[in-house]
């Protein structure tokens, strides 16, 4: 009997993404790329779309991703996007930003932005270090998380408190979608992928500002071994972060 | 017998060990041997579902994941994935 020719079913990537990234074994940042770029696959909006990259690891890839793309100033890319938007409505404009470049360089920009109204989405990987500059303990780095900075754990005594961005974004008006994912099993980039579809659709809408926030595995920066990423992201990140959508003021 | 299968591009991989933890079957293990980077790979066992488990949770981007709409005769040698093109 003759073999069935196998059915493909899942590609390793899409074609906007051009090549090999070069970050660390275990990390969840090409995870959060692949999903959002399979999105705009999907809905065919790649030759409308302006990605605005900020600075981090995922900064490398504007070398391998297949769409316009500006690579602005630590912490900016809200502000960038939101001028882009305003002199090109037609453009589907997306920032992607770390914990670090959101959080703590920008945390003003992305506030505004949102309280703005503005019609873009802003994606945050959140995985509570500065990878890119070596691990640094950033503002979104749970009470109790190692850090290169804060060896024996975050002490609220000593750091302060983590800022729940996610939270503090959906206490704003103008914003109609704020959802938080993780990345770290294959159920939780399923669902983190609709939740960027969803951000997407309401962009397309015209509804104003949205925000994806996926937690990502640093193992590098947690001091764990790779394939513990997703183990310690369930039991610190995720405990402090609740993931789905998050229930939008003014809305039940 | 394998409903499905996956082509694994191990150059690509750097030993994460995501998709061995992911895979619902199983089926998948580090193997002993490296490549050329030096990181072990995942090679791929009897019983594969083709549940794509793998290739959403992997950072390097190493699998393809194929379906058999008809189950194959002979179940694929340990460790060896099929050919893409059947």
């Amino acid at each position: 009997m003759t073999e069935a020719a196998p059915r493909l079913v899942a590609r390793d990537r899409p074609d906007l993404i051009l090549g090999d990234h070069g970050l660390c074994p275990g990390c969840g940042e090409p995870l959060a790329l692949r999903i959002l770029l399979e999105v705009l696959e999907e809905l065919d909006i790649v030759r409308r779309s302006v990605g605005v990259v900020g600075h981090g690891c995922y900064g490398s890839f504007v070398q391998i991703m297949d769409v316009e793309v500006l690579q602005c100033l630590h912490g900016r890319a809200p502000s960038c996007a939101t001028g882009i938007k305003r002199v090109r409505p037609g453009t589907v404009v997306f920032t992607m930003q770390g914990d670090g470049d959101m959080v703590n360089e920008g945390l003003q920009e992305v506030l505004h932005t949102a309280a703005r109204g503005e019609n873009v989405t802003c994606v945050l990987l959140n995985n509570g270090v500065f990878g890119d500059t070596g691990g640094h303990q950033t503002a979104t780095t749970v009470v109790g998380q190692r850090t290169k900075t804060s060896l024996d754990g975050r002490d609220p005594e000593t750091h302060g408190y983590p800022i729940p961005l996610a939270e503090l974004v959906a206490s704003l008006a103008g914003v109609c979608y704020v959802a938080r994912g993780a990345v770290s099993s294959a159920g939780g980039v399923a669902r983190t992928k609709r939740m960027l579809r969803s951000a997407f659709e309401h962009q397309l809408a015209g509804d104003g500002f949205g925000l994806v926030e996926i937690l990502t595995m640093c193992p590098t920066g947690w001091f764990v071994p790779a394939g513990s990423g997703p183990q310690y992201l369930t039991s610190s990140l995720e405990a402090a972060y609740p993931l789905g959508e998050l229930p939008l003021r003014g809305q039940p | 017998m394998s409903r499905g299968t996956v082509s694994i591009d191990v150059e690509r991989c750097k030993d994460c060990d995501l998709c061995v933890q992911a895979c619902p079957p199983k089926v998948l293990e580090m193997s002993a041997e490296v490549n050329e980077m030096g990181y072990r790979f995942p090679v791929l066992h009897d019983g594969c579902t083709g549940c794509t488990a793998c290739q959403l949770v992997c950072p390097d981007y190493v699998f393809q994941v194929y379906r058999f709409d008809v189950a194959p005769d002979e179940p694929h040698p340990p460790g060896q994935a099929a050919a893409p093109d059947g």
